[in-house]
């Protein structure tokens, strides 16, 4: 039932391996997998787990990838360690994922197809689907507790400490005291036949260490939802789509416990789901208008769908928030599957001349924190404020610094006339005069005044007091003026994390979003390789100077993005006016995330003949 | 168009209860056709909404793209407006009022603008039942683009080119009935008598109001041969009754007389008074509604008047069971956990 590797030494790690379950999506192995990830996590060591799932609810292959990290890389590394398969139809290609030297976890109730054997790695048969037979009458029970079972192998080979998981399950069943036995016995089960059977722990093992320090963990979504249930937003209009289903599903979430009226138990929020992402934005658009805080969450179809209306609000001046969980496109693409190929497409979204903040957050506290910004911004700049974030950052549980929030913040809600002010004002009220020079107008909500501030909102030009006109030189003067709060939004944008490294300036990286990780390994992989790296994270979009500053300081400036035609890049060129030749790409959009190794690789392709002597990144 | 507006308005024009005259409630000059339907219909909401003593600011004025979406500039000028994207108003007013129910929704749409771009977003307005009243001025084509029929175009009906319509004609109402609107009527831009009480009345119901009224276009459908061309509709004319609105703050003093008279009582004590020409019409009874609908197109006839309502209807905050006050007037206190609840959260995610 156990073979060893001949031909190849047995990896050996202690707190440094990537372990990868191999399942079947619908059977209920995402809460097992969950438990094991957890309680690595508890035993105080850095890991990122990635579920790669399939577009279907039951029956086809799902992987459930982790990465043990006890210096702290969180980005995908690549290459499998452990594999523990449980699903027949993937087998054949689950045993060659496996790194020489690593373990092939199995069941083996029925013997293993010699053909998939492998002299360079090690075999683990477990029976689980006869300890399940032996143990339980109910089907549903057999399918479920199996996963328990392989979850209790993994305690004693891998060394997990046990009394981590039975706490884990206390907490997961809180309330629900009677599933707790029945849970514990199957991880024993597990855990005694590997004891029982195999020398325990194997050559791989975790041991508990405090690297996680106060860190959380969380997904990208749940903490974009929370953030809006933090910065205020009362209006959610939305139309599920994966991956960002999950957002509105957070905001309400969290919305359900903390925004209901304690005297009459009503909403102080309203979630309405619409017939399409066209109404979703619409909805968003007509609640902004009226003054509540208001936002959607959608993917690349839905951005698409909305395009026509983000043109609207573009140039009728009003704060929309949007989420934009990408995935693998175009058209449908992989919808579950992860990319950051919005870019473009979400910048310049709409007809007619438009373009569009954009947020960049690389981690669930960014996307709690962004979320929230994203209102201040929009409301304070009167324009879509878009927040790029992707399925891997948005759907996978992420390691994350603890949400913070100062109670002394106020929302900032721009440049709004109230009644009394309306009331003392002499002067004939311009919803579109530039009264501060600083490119945003003034704005009234509807509803305030019975004499005094009401306008015509619309998408057809007009003048600065709203009243419909065709003259070109009024046009122009808007647009023009829209230009100039665009150099506004600069300023207001966040600006981005620089780490320099010191002897640095001539390798610069420029990444964003969820190649952070990737990123920060790649630049130690290559300081230890002698060459020496700053890295520029973009978080927002207009550009601001420190980003030229840092394309102006580096001889060799490499983008890092995950898409095909670099479009950050291409915004980084057009937006501020740079020679293409002085941007190098690094490109990677086959739906994984980015490892370290592909960007490290291409750095050092390019900059090889580099003679840099190795200086540590400074933190 | 008409280019002239007299600034100069009689000292003693009459005021309504608020202290308002009827011109805090009119708008800019008309841009559309001299003779234009739609002219008669933003009339008919002035004069409606002045005699209801409404204050101009508590109204929104919402609408998407077409000539009858241009008319919220030719009313109630001290109101918000919102001249959104071709078909799409109703998502628009439905963000609107999600964000703020104490105000009035009037939403003005045209036959290409509801039945056919924005045919998906009026429907579900209607199955929310979003508290708005919802005006279609259905003059069976496409004026902006010049004349091409519309979805509402009836078969056969003429156009200017001369061209028969070889399409099924969409019957709104009667969508609107079958999707469950809770208040549905028909009119005619050139029977203000019948229409001003109409709007009084879907401007009191709770909940979604449909009142599809034939605007006949001057300079693209009103040739011979078309079905909603000012003659045709004046003789194919049948009125479920006169309809008439007594607002909840007046006693009813006219005498209606028995047998074909039904009385609605609106949620805030408004009554809807209907004198019925068809006995075979209650106001309450969907079916009936469609039944009577069908009849009398098969008779070549357009009914006109108060068709549906249910007075008891709830509206969309209802059903979702949003916050009595406005979600707008909400500040920081009300919507923000604050840091302690963040911890906790921070905690449980350990």
């Amino acid at each position: 039932m156990s073979s060893v590797a001949k031909g190849v030494k047995s990896i050996e790690a202690v707190n440094d391996f990537v372990i990868k379950f191999a399942n079947v999506n619908g059977t209920g192995s995402a809460s097992a997998n969950n438990l094991f990830a957890k309680s690595i996590f508890r035993m105080g060591i850095p890991m990122s787990p990635k579920n790669i799932f399939p577009s279907n609810i039951q029956g086809l292959p799902t992987w459930y990838e982790v990465r043990v990290s006890e210096k702290g890389y969180l980005g995908r590394r690549g290459g499998t360690d452990f594999m523990v398969s449980v699903n027949p139809q993937s087998m054949a290609k689950d045993v060659k994922e496996v790194s020489p030297g690593g373990y092939f976890l199995y069941d083996n109730t029925k013997p293993l197809d010699l053909r998939l054997h492998r002299d360079d790695i090690n075999f683990i048969g477990i029976p689980l689907m006869q300890i399940c037979m032996d143990e339980y009458k109910d089907a549903r029970q057999r399918q479920l507790f199996k996963n328990m079972i392989y979850v209790g192998a993994l305690a004693a080979l891998l060394d997990i400490e046990f009394d981590v998981l039975t706490g884990l399950i206390a907490d997961q069943f809180k309330g629900k005291e009677k599933l707790i036995a029945p849970n514990v016995h199957a991880l024993e089960l597990g855990f005694q036949y590997a004891k029982a059977n195999f020398e325990c722990p194997c050559s791989i093992t975790v041991k508990r260490c405090d690297n996680v320090g106060d860190r959380i963990l969380l997904d990208g979504n749940t903490a974009c939802g929370l953030g809006a249930v933090y910065a205020g937003a009362t209006v959610a209009g939305w139309y599920p789509i994966t991956p960002s289903t999950s957002v509105i599903e957070g905001f309400e979430k969290y919305c359900k416990r903390m925004r209901i009226d304690p005297a009459s138990g009503q909403k102080n929020y309203a979630i309405v789901q619409a017939e399409d992402e066209l109404a979703a934005i619409g909805m968003v658009i007509g609640a902004s208008w009226n003054g509540a805080r208001a936002f959607t969450a959608t993917s690349g179809p839905g951005v698409s769908l909305m395009s026509e209306f983000l043109g609207l609000a573009y140039f009728a001046e009003i704060p929309t928030v949007l989420i934009d969980v990408q995935r693998a496109g175009p058209s449908t693409g992989m919808p579950t599957r992860t990319q950051q190929s919005d870019i473009v497409a979400a910048a310049y979204a709409s007809h007619g001349d438009t373009k569009h903040v954009l947020l960049f957050p690389s981690t669930p506290k960014d996307c709690f924190d962004m979320t929230a910004q994203a209102f201040d911004l929009a409301e304070r700049l009167q324009t879509p404020v878009i927040m790029l974030t992707d399925l891997d950052l948005g759907m996978n549980d992420n390691l994350s610094e603890p949400l913070s929030w100062d109670d002394a913040r106020e929302y900032d809600r721009g440049k709004v006339f109230n009644a009394e002010e309306l009331e003392a004002m002499s002067e004939r009220f311009g919803r579109y005069l530039d009264v501060d020079g600083d490119g945003i107008p003034y704005r009234t909500y509807p509803g305030t005044h019975p004499t005094k501030g009401s306008f015509f909102t619309r998408g057809t030009s007009r003048d600065e007091y709203a009243v419909y006109t065709e003259d070109g030189s009024e046009y122009v003067k808007n647009m023009e003026r829209l230009l100039h709060k665009w150099e506004t939004a600069k300023s207001y944008v966040p600006a981005p994390e620089i780490i320099s490294v010191e002897g640095g300036k001539k390798v610069g990286l420029i990444h964003f979003g969820t190649s952070k990780d990737a990123t920060l390994e790649a630049v130690d992989k290559l300081a230890e390789q002698g060459i020496t790296a700053d890295s520029c994270r973009i978080k927002a979009f207009p550009f601001n100077h420190e980003v030229e500053d840092f394309i102006a300081e580096h001889d060799t400036v490499f983008v890092i993005e995950q898409n095909r035609d670099a479009q950050m890049r291409q915004l980084l060129v057009n937006e501020c006016e740079i020679n293409p030749k002085s941007l190098v790409k690094i490109l990677h959009y086959d739906g994984m995330p980015i490892t370290a190794d592909t960007i490290a690789q291409r750095v050092k392709d390019v900059v090889q003949h580099d003679n840099v002597t190795p200086i540590k990144r400074a933190q | 168009m008409s280019f002239f507006k007299p600034a100069f308005r009689h000292p003693e024009l009459p005021t309504n209860e608020l202290g308002f005259t009827k011109k805090n409630y009119e708008g800019s000059i008309s841009t559309l056709c001299a003779g234009c339907g739609h002219d008669s219909i933003s009339a008919a909401i002035v004069q409606s909404i002045f005699e209801l003593s409404i204050p101009p600011h508590n109204i929104a004025k919402m609408s998407g793209i077409g000539c009858s979406s241009k008319t919220p500039t030719y009313f109630l000028g001290n109101s918000h407006g919102f001249n959104s994207v071709h078909g799409r108003m109703p998502s628009v007013a439905t963000g609107a009022n999600m964000a703020n129910r104490e105000m009035i929704y009037v939403g003005v749409s045209g036959d290409g603008d509801t039945a056919s771009i924005g045919m998906g977003q009026f429907t579900h307005a209607v199955r929310r039942n979003l508290n708005m009243m919802y005006v279609v001025e259905n003059n069976g084509c496409y004026g902006l683009t010049k004349g091409q029929d519309s979805a509402t175009a009836d078969v056969g009906s003429i156009s200017k080119k001369g061209e028969p319509n070889p399409f099924e004609a969409i019957d709104l109402a009667s969508v609107a009935l079958q999707l469950g609107a809770t208040f549905v009527a028909r009119s005619f831009s050139g029977d203000k008598n019948q229409l001003i009480p109409l709007i009084k009345a879907a401007i009191s119901h709770r909940g979604f109001a449909l009142i599809d009224v034939i605007s006949p276009c001057v300079t693209f459908n009103n040739n011979p041969g078309s079905t909603k061309n000012y003659e045709h509709v004046r003789d194919h004319l049948a009125a479920t009754g006169t309809v008439d609105f007594v607002p909840m703050r007046e006693e009813i003093t006219a005498d209606y007389g028995a047998g074909t008279a039904q009385e609605v009582t609106l949620h805030d004590g408004s009554v809807v008074h209907l004198q019925k020409a068809d006995a075979d019409l209650n106001v309450n009874d969907r079916r009936s509604a469609l039944k009577l609908i069908k009849d009398y197109k098969a008779q070549d006839k357009i009914l006109t008047g108060l068709l549906y309502m249910d007075a008891d209807s709830q509206d969309c905050h209802e059903t979702i069971g949003t916050s009595k006050k406005a979600l707008r007037t909400l500040g920081e206190s009300e919507l923000c956990p604050g840091e302690k609840a963040l911890q906790a959260i921070n905690e449980s995610l350990r």
